[in-house]
């Protein structure tokens, strides 16, 4: 885990986003998204069960669990790439229930995974440019008249270099994605998310296997997305990240969501100590679960 | 004594023959296929049938004129598409593998059964459908050309819009492939999550890409029977894999490739053809009969292809610098 990495300037915290008690999917004052009852079963697991959860529009939000709480699981039903046994959920008001994945995105939900999805054998530019909306030269039939596009895409070729600039990436444009570096492949894939001027980021662990030397540049672009009114989900194990950035945190534990609240409030709810622990923690049992007990220490250190 | 002169020349008309146009074409419909989209599409050979029978069938059966015939032959093979695409595309790459193999099996041994014999002719195919082809020709009748290039004024009809044809779809192809729509293709097969992602509808770019390919591979199917008949026994799965192979040879992702290894695939198949069946007659192969010879230039055009892909595996027009990133 990166430690001691904190963001070049103390963050400003988006703070009042809820309505009455912090408690597991407790109203917000402005949703951006709102998921009832979503329920998806593999065989007898059952993987997602969010009874209410509502995320808060303009601010930062992280989800958070244990391995296999269904944090991805529950991105992909939200964004259409998995299809739930049942529930409704809304995006700005609209649902998105039955919408494909395709058009999820262009309703301006764009995620990123966590496994990172650049295309290897495309230019980064290549890569920036294929994130803009509505392009006309995407169509076949217009596709071989250059004239009728060839203004927008240089349009959207010199809004890719802008953005590129402001994620370092502008001197490796003519490279193939896959020379990149698994942390610059992080950064491409966040940097086309923009393409689309998004309203709802979702990153899907944007710091996993990231040197911290990135972490460092992550950080801020992702503070930098709500500084620009967008609203950020993500998923995230790294608790320092998470504390420094998250307006709100979303903690799930066996496909359900078992706690909300201020980021620095939240870690402190018994829910969210069994959930990483398990409710016997302090049964005796022989051994114990090492990386955990590490989490809860870091826990316990950044609160002193 | 070897005819070295024969084999020269004989290697040499595959340079411009209808042929090796026909075989450019639907290696260029499969650069389209797996080359910018990663579409695994083992039914070539099918695409090339429908032209091929679209075509005759449209003019015998029916007294088409050609441009009817044609688009008739393009109408078979976008419906041959979505037949494969509907259920197939929004499934992993190696379904479509599956599925396009079978369908051109079936569409051969329904073309060869003595069913419809009345039709397509069975097993022994069709003939007489140049008439309409012919009478377009605005060359006057004749012999032109010089040394192995001579040829009647058919045949020079024959090549100049075989050829032709090769011309404006590898320019199409080069617009396309360049365009946004390009893009969208190649980010396709690389991640099809990644574009869908973006908003893409990639179930929809697929089934153009699939229509688009197989036309061409239709077009060829018709330029390929102008010089001989329709024959069902052409149409098994070796085309396919033939093309393929040319496909490979040339450079998957690229515009030249195709066309160029189509060249090279046909004037070898020739070279080695001619020079093994002489070399049996001047008894040089004393343990090779003259049947034999005629199987010994596959393997060795195998072997060729074998040479290339080990040493050269971007092919001849591929990027070096793709190679690199290869898992």
């Amino acid at each position: 885990m990166s430690s001691n990495v904190t963001p070049t300037s103390k963050p400003v915290k988006t703070t009042g986003l809820h309505v009455g008690e912090a408690a597991p999917g407790c109203r917000k004052v402005d949703p951006i998204l709102i998921a009832d009852n979503v329920r998806r079963t593999f065989g007898g697991l059952t993987a997602v069960d969010v009874a209410h959860v509502e995320v808060p529009r303009g601010a930062i939000t992280a989800l958070i669990g244990p391995n296999g709480a269904g944090k991805t699981t529950l991105f992909n039903l939200l964004t259409g790439f998995d299809k739930p046994d049942s529930g409704k959920w809304e995006f700005d008001g609209r649902s998105l229930a039955h919408v494909p994945a395709y058009r999820v995105a262009r309703m301006g939900l764009i995620r990123t995974f966590q496994l990172t999805k650049s295309l290897a054998l495309l230019t980064v530019l290549d890569n920036m440019k294929l994130g803009a909306k509505g392009q006309i030269g995407e169509n076949l039939f217009r596709s071989f008249l250059p004239f009728l596009w060839r203004k927008q895409d240089d349009e959207i070729e010199a809004k890719a270099l802008e953005i590129l600039a402001r994620f370092k990436l502008d001197t490796k444009k003519d490279d193939y994605a896959a020379s990149l570096s698994g942390g610059q492949r992080k950064l491409l894939e966040m940097a086309r998310a923009l393409m689309s001027d998004p309203t709802l980021v979702m990153l899907d662990e944007p710091m996993a296997g990231v040197n911290p030397a990135l972490t460092q540049s992550l950080l801020d672009h992702v503070l930098d997305l709500k500084s620009q009114g967008m609203t950020v989900l993500f998923v995230e194990h790294d608790m320092h990240m998470v504390r420094h950035i998250a307006d709100w945190v979303i903690v799930m534990a066996e496909g359900k969501i078992v706690a909300e609240g201020d980021p620095h409030l939240v870690m402190q709810d018994p829910a969210v100590i069994d959930a990483y622990l398990g409710a016997h923690h302090d049964a005796d049992i022989g051994t114990t679960d090492t990386e955990h007990v590490e989490v809860l220490k870091e826990l316990i250190d950044d609160e002193q | 004594m070897i005819d070295w002169i024969q084999i020269f020349s004989n290697a040499a008309q595959e340079l411009i023959s209808p042929t090796t146009a026909a075989y450019a074409l639907a290696a260029l419909g499969l650069a389209i296929h797996f080359g910018y989209t990663g579409l695994l599409n083992f039914g070539q050979a099918g695409f090339m049938a429908l032209g091929a029978y679209g075509y005759a069938i449209s003019i015998l059966s029916f007294g088409f004129p050609v441009w009817g015939a044609v688009l008739i032959g393009i109408a078979a093979s976008v419906v041959f598409a979505l037949i494969l695409g509907i259920p197939t595309l929004r499934l992993r790459a190696d379904y479509l593998a599956i599925v396009t193999i079978a369908a051109a099996e079936i569409l051969r041994l329904t073309f060869t059964t003595n069913t419809f014999a009345d039709i397509t002719g069975s097993a022994s195919g069709l003939q007489g459908y140049k008439g309409g082809f012919a009478d377009l020709n605005p060359i006057p009748s004749g012999t032109y050309g010089f040394g192995p290039f001579t040829y009647n004024a058919y045949d020079w009809w024959i090549r100049i819009v075989g050829w032709g044809l090769v011309v404006l779809l590898a320019l199409v192809t080069w617009l396309i492939m360049r365009s946004p729509w390009g893009r969208v293709i190649k980010g396709i097969r690389e991640d099809e999550d990644a574009v869908r992602a973006l908003g893409k509808n990639v179930y929809s770019y697929k089934m153009q890409s699939l229509i688009l390919g197989g036309v061409y591979g239709t077009l060829g199917g018709m330029i390929f029977i102008l010089p001989r008949s329709v024959v069902p026994a052409n149409y098994q799965t070796s085309l396919t894999f033939f093309v393929y192979a040319i496909l490979l040879l040339g450079g998957a992702a690229t515009i030249l490739g195709p066309v160029i290894g189509s060249v090279i695939f046909w004037v070898l198949l020739s070279f080695f053809s001619g020079f093994v069946a002489r070399a049996v007659e001047a008894g040089w192969l004393p343990f090779m009969s003259q049947v034999q010879a005629g199987q010994l230039r596959f393997i060795l055009v195998g072997i060729a292809i074998m040479l290339i892909v080990i040493f050269r595996p971007q092919g001849i027009f591929g990027n070096k610098k793709e190679l690199a990133f290869v898992k």
